[in-house]
């Protein structure tokens, strides 16, 4: 009998769980899809053929999108690394009001201080920049960074550094083959979920970027509650990629570390 | 040597500074320019004095009562619901079975998946003439589109509260899972073999452990969904509509001059959220005891 509610339970929740994901794959492929019918009429790559096309700036969205949460994780690593062992190693006055202060970001609502920095951003001429974009991004990813790399470091040894250090080797060196091989999991995953809050950002890119640096979600919005539904599910699937590449990457660790799941709502 | 300890004085600001130059300068600047704005102070267009009165149309506004209802009401049972339905998951999850680690790789699927395209999944499913309404037609239950009921840019905002649940249940059921995990079984067995029953292990002895868990990544939910603009704003009717949307609305309106009330609804937005949050953080420990 219990075997049996198990059965129940695994099949209701994938279902629940894959058939927002699937009707996509489906709708993506169809070329007329008419009620009542359980798939469509008339199967097609016509979405396919426009997302690919110039004319959809679906190419130059990949291009920014890649390229912002590309250089906002890096920047958040080189950023967020050094405060997370301070925060994991240390002691010091006043680490709990860091800790705290640390996840404000989180917890505060962003459209106060993104409205607020657009403000001063148009004063600094960052406003519809580039830089502008990756610095927004970089609100609600570094505290995600330094919540799950403190959480790394607070179980690592730093004996085997003392040592390498003690027989000679270099910080740099010491960092590159002692520091770097036990934290890279956690880096990884930490990465790859930052890589994840930027690409997802849609108001702020939107308010910051002022229409001008185009991202995938920027593309995607206005289809979803549109009428062209081959299309926006298409570019929903180009947009839900790198996510489900991430999944298989961090399925492993999701379960077993909880500090991981930090940024969800960023997303 | 008096260098050396002056270098290992500054080494912790040191690595801190980077972080918190990037996080205090632009968050708390926005703040500031956010709450100046807000006060009415907008020396672009020629205000240069502080005044409320910006609090008090919005606040007096016919509008602000509705969509603060709308608003509270979205982010409250979003939550709730995504917390009724975790916990079971988790305690499921918790046990070793045959498609247990399949069960597990599924329930985790939703976290990485970003909210915009949860939307147009749940869109495509219970619109009207979406992959529901048509399972239904199939099995004869309905005949035409118009039978099924309206789920998108409805009052109720049921997809709004779908696409949260799709994706908060797994976070606040995926937190509580590694809880669970790591307190192990022991603690049950004892209270089973001093005779207690399954509701009074699950209640006495799992729910404490879990509690500071629930409560925190529910906060987490709260304040997100509280504040968050697309999803309403795509799936959601335009009147009344949420208070971070309305406050985005006019925030991007090309009169300059309706920047000061969209600030200070943002602001009130925060100050609410925040009280909403010690509140009910006071009163789950309090109940928790």
């Amino acid at each position: 009998m219990k075997e049996f509610w198990r059965w129940v339970f695994i099949v209701l929740m994938t279902v629940a769980v894959m058939a927002p994901l699937l009707v996509q794959i489906v709708w993506s492929f169809a070329f007329r899809w008419h009620f009542p019918d359980l798939l469509p009429g008339e199967w097609g790559l016509n979405a396919w053929r426009y997302v690919f096309s110039d004319a959809s700036r679906v190419g130059e969205a990949l291009v920014n999108s890649m390229s912002i949460a590309l250089v906002v994780s890096l920047l958040s690593i080189a950023v967020g690394l050094p405060a997370a062992r301070a925060l994991a190693l240390d002691d010091f006055p006043g680490k709990g009001a860091i800790e705290w202060l640390l996840l404000i970001p989180i917890l505060v609502p962003g459209v106060v201080t993104t409205m607020g920095i657009h403000i001063a951003f148009i004063r600094l001429r960052l406003a519809d920049t580039y830089l502008g974009v990756v610095l927004i991004h970089l609100i609600p990813c570094i505290p995600y960074m330094i919540l799950v790399m403190t959480s790394v470091f607070a179980s690592y040894d730093t004996a085997l550094e003392d040592t390498a250090r003690t027989l000679g080797a270099s910080a740099v060196r010491t960092f590159w083959h002692v520091t770097l091989p036990a934290i890279f999991p956690g880096l990884l995953v930490a990465t790859l979920f930052t890589f994840l809050i930027s690409w997802s950002q849609y108001v702020t890119t939107l308010l910051i970027g002022g229409g001008r640096i185009i991202t995938l979600p920027m593309i995607l919005f206005p289809f979803i509650s549109g009428s062209n539904n081959a299309t926006a599910a298409a570019i929903s699937l180009i947009f839900v990629a790198p996510a489900l590449l991430a999944l298989v990457f961090t399925s492993h660790s999701l379960a077993k570390e909880p500090s991981i799941l930090g940024g969800f709502g960023r997303m | 040597m008096r260098r050396r300890e002056w270098l290992e004085r500054l080494k912790i600001p040191l690595m801190l500074a980077p972080a918190f130059l990037v996080l205090i300068v632009l968050f708390s600047g926005g703040l500031v320019v956010g709450l100046g704005q807000s006060l009415g102070y907008m020396p672009v267009i020629g205000l240069n004095e502080f005044t409320l009165h910006h609090y008090a149309d919005v606040l007096t506004n016919s509008n602000f009562l509705q969509s603060l209802w709308v608003t509270f009401y979205i982010a409250f049972t979003s939550t709730l619901l995504s917390t009724v339905i975790a916990i079971p998951c988790a305690l499921v999850l918790r046990q070793a079975f045959k498609g247990s680690r399949f069960a597990t790789f599924i329930f985790q699927v939703p976290i990485p998946i970003p909210h915009l395209v949860v939307a147009f999944g749940i869109v495509a499913l219970v619109t009207q003439s979406g992959v529901m309404a048509r399972v239904l037609a199939s099995i004869g239950l309905l005949s035409e589109p118009g039978q099924f009921p309206v789920m998108v840019f409805d009052r109720a905002g049921v997809a709004i509260q779908m696409v949260y649940l799709w994706k908060e249940a797994p976070f606040i059921g995926l937190v509580v899972l590694a809880v669970l995990r790591s307190v192990g079984t022991e603690y049950e067995e004892l209270a089973q073999t001093l005779g207690a029953n399954r509701w009074q292990r699950f209640r006495y002895v799992l729910l404490p452990m879990i509690a500071p868990a629930i409560l925190s990544t529910s906060i987490i939910v709260f304040a997100f969904v509280f504040a968050s603009y697309e999803i309403p704003l795509l799936l959601g009717v335009r009147f009344p509509t949420t208070l971070p949307v309305w406050a985005f609305q006019l925030y991007q309106d090309p009169d300059l001059s309706l920047r000061p009330p969209a600030m200070a609804i943002s602001v009130i937005l925060t100050i609410i959220s925040i009280m909403f949050l010690i509140t009910y953080r006071r009163v789950a420990r309090y109940a928790i005891k």
